[in-house]
């Protein structure tokens, strides 16, 4: 109980809630090198303050409190003409999923004090996946009531894209993973990275090979793989309401969105919940396709035998691992919100459901193929070939056909 | 004894449930059949069934109750909120709360009060020997119930078709919804 206690106060609030302004603080230097600029560089010690001569500014990493603390001390201004309770609910409802679905992901391989293990993941639930999809889900409901209970124009246009735009990206998001947990054969996502650990990660498999893990299977699984990775990764991004798929908040259109109406803390909250979603996304890219907290055979060898007299600390070395990739794979979000221009809504609805449905929907059969190939005869494994050709085709036949006569302009909120 | 968290799920989920009914404004309404949904899902989630309590949160509370909530605000119910509640339908409801209340006290009291026996993970390791040793596995070694693997197995061996032909009755709803929605429209 106590474990559970501070495992959760540790890897939440001291692990991943710093992660939230670090990524700002990433967004804005790194948006500023893209766009040729300085970016914050200047907060640091106020030394001089103290006398000295010069500042100390660690490269502007104190620029995450100062943002923070002005957005504590700004007026919290709550308009008349808003419903006040779920105006006051809402900001809380798209925090507190994002946060919650941290507990299912494993920080770390096991650490053991005293031959105790204590499993870096905060509850080792045997329905990982599902259980984050499930939990993000609900935050839905916090966009959707922002933009209700604001009780104007834009940010009930930016709430009521929001949720149609979840809606449709949970169904490619749940549907690319499946050939994933089929490879795996488990939804235990501590287990998955033990696996990837030991035979290769989904996305490098060059280790580990053996007879029950031959390395033409993994390498033929590559091409599923990578498929759901394209799928999986493009939907965390419209999921989480970034750069590309922003419509909700899209500045030019709709002032601020769903949250036009709120200030000072509560909007800040807003913007946790987007960081904290993104964050969250990441692991679960990252444990489910790039080896989570595994970095090669050797290395992770090495450091499960790590230890000070009984305490083994490999775990620590091995959470130092995913936090790299996990800020590697932030930089990859920012990356691509300063660089790919937003979508238009029609395009983005389509994208959703004629493309990525589609072909997360061809991917899970191409999946299994791969998958039963060596329990099956080779005519079985043809014919299975040849009709997803076939079906390929005629999805690609019909997206076609169904593109020819639309009328430009055509969103779901202009329906002529 | 029910741990503490029984009866924390129990409270919310009756709780959200009156509200869905109290209330007068929709959203409200639709708000609490959320939380009591919530509540539901961490009984069954009490109850071992993590892949029942997890699928209850991401279909009904996550998906459907989502576009629920889309539908209601999208029209402007204020007729509803206003209206007084008519003595009639209140006092049938009552009548049909207080029926099924003292049915369900009735089976209660001739129903045997005592404990539910632990779950018996040796017997359902012997059980699953010979039909996937996974399972097994999972069950004697690890000592956990892998009921994702369970319902897996049981679905996709013994009621095979019925799951294709719901599938396919699935699909033919979705296009039939299309269909007709795209020839009111026109």
């Amino acid at each position: 109980m106590l474990l559970i206690l501070a495992k959760v106060i540790i890897l939440t609030f001291v692990v991943v809630l710093p992660l939230v302004p670090i990524s700002v603080y990433f967004e804005r230097r790194f948006s500023a090198i893209i766009q040729d600029r300085v970016g914050p560089n200047r907060v640091g010690m106020p030394l001089t303050l103290l006398g000295m001569k010069k500042d100390f500014s660690f490269f502007g990493l104190v620029q995450p409190m100062a943002d923070g603390v002005k957005l504590f001390l700004k007026e919290d201004f709550t308009p008349a003409h808003v419903r006040k309770a779920f105006y006051w609910l809402a900001p809380a409802l798209t925090v507190v999923p994002a946060l919650i679905t941290l507990a299912v992901i494993p920080f770390g391989s096991d650490i053991s004090i005293a031959g105790q293990k204590i499993s870096l993941a905060i509850a080792d639930l045997d329905v990982g996946p599902l259980f984050i999809f499930s939990i993000a889900s609900l935050s839905v409901y916090g966009i959707t009531l922002a933009g209700w209970s604001s009780n104007s124009k834009f940010p009930f246009i930016g709430g009521v894209r929001s949720t149609a735009q979840m809606i449709s990206y949970e169904i490619c998001l749940g549907l690319s993973v499946v050939p994933v947990l089929m490879y795996f054969g488990d939804l235990n996502l501590g287990k998955i990275v033990q696996y990837q650990s030991q035979h290769g990660w989904l996305l490098l498999p060059l280790w580990g090979h053996d007879a029950a893990h031959p390395l033409q299977e993994k390498l033929l699984f590559l091409i599923p793989a990578f498929i759901s990775f394209l799928i999986f990764t493009i939907s965390i991004f419209a999921e989480t309401n970034r750069m590309p798929f922003d419509l909700p908040e899209c500045e030019t259109e709709l002032v601020g969105g769903y949250h036009t109406e709120y200030s000072s803390m509560k909007f800040a909250m807003f913007f946790m919940g987007e960081y904290a979603a993104m964050v969250v996304g990441s692991a679960l890219i990252i444990t489910l396709f790039l080896g989570g907290w595994s970095l090669g055979p050797w290395f992770d060898q090495w450091a499960a035998g790590l230890a000070i007299g009984s305490f083994k600390i490999g775990g620590f070395l091995n959470l130092g691992v995913f936090l790299a990739k996990l800020i590697g794979f932030i930089l990859f979000f920012i990356l691509v919100r300063w660089t790919v221009p937003r979508f238009r809504y029609d395009q983005l609805m389509k994208l959703g459901w004629v493309i990525f449905f589609e072909a997360a929907l061809v991917n899970v059969f191409l999946g299994a193929l791969v998958i039963a190939a060596p329990t099956l005869s080779a005519a079985v494994i043809g014919i299975g070939a040849v009709l997803l050709l076939v079906l390929c085709a005629a999805v690609i036949w019909v997206a076609k056909v169904s593109e020819a006569p639309a009328k430009r302009n055509s969103g779901l909120l202009l329906q002529d | 004894m029910p741990s503490l968290l029984f009866w924390f799920f129990s409270l919310l989920m009756l709780i959200g449930g009156i509200a869905v009914v109290a209330f007068k404004n929709p959203v409200s309404s639709a708000l609490s059949m959320v939380a009591s949904f919530v509540g539901l899902a961490g009984l069954f989630i009490g109850l071992n069934a993590y892949f029942t309590g997890i699928i209850q949160i991401l279909v009904y509370a996550g998906a459907i109750m989502v576009l629920f909530l889309f539908i209601i605000m999208l029209l402007d119910l204020k007729v509803e909120t206003g209206r007084k509640p008519k003595l009639g339908p209140v006092a049938a409801g009552f009548a049909l709360v207080i029926a099924f209340a003292i049915q369900l006290i009735g089976v209660l009291s001739s129903s045997p009060d005592k404990e539910l026996p632990k779950l018996d993970l040796a017997a359902g390791a012997a059980h699953y020997q010979d039909i996937s040793p996974k399972i097994a596995n999972t069950l004697s070694v690890e000592q956990k119930l892998p009921d994702v693997h369970i319902i897996g197995q049981t679905l996709f061996t013994g009621y095979n078709l019925p799951l294709q032909i719901l599938g396919v009755l699935l699909l033919v709803a979705t296009v039939g919804v299309v269909v007709l929605s795209k020839r009111q429209t026109n």
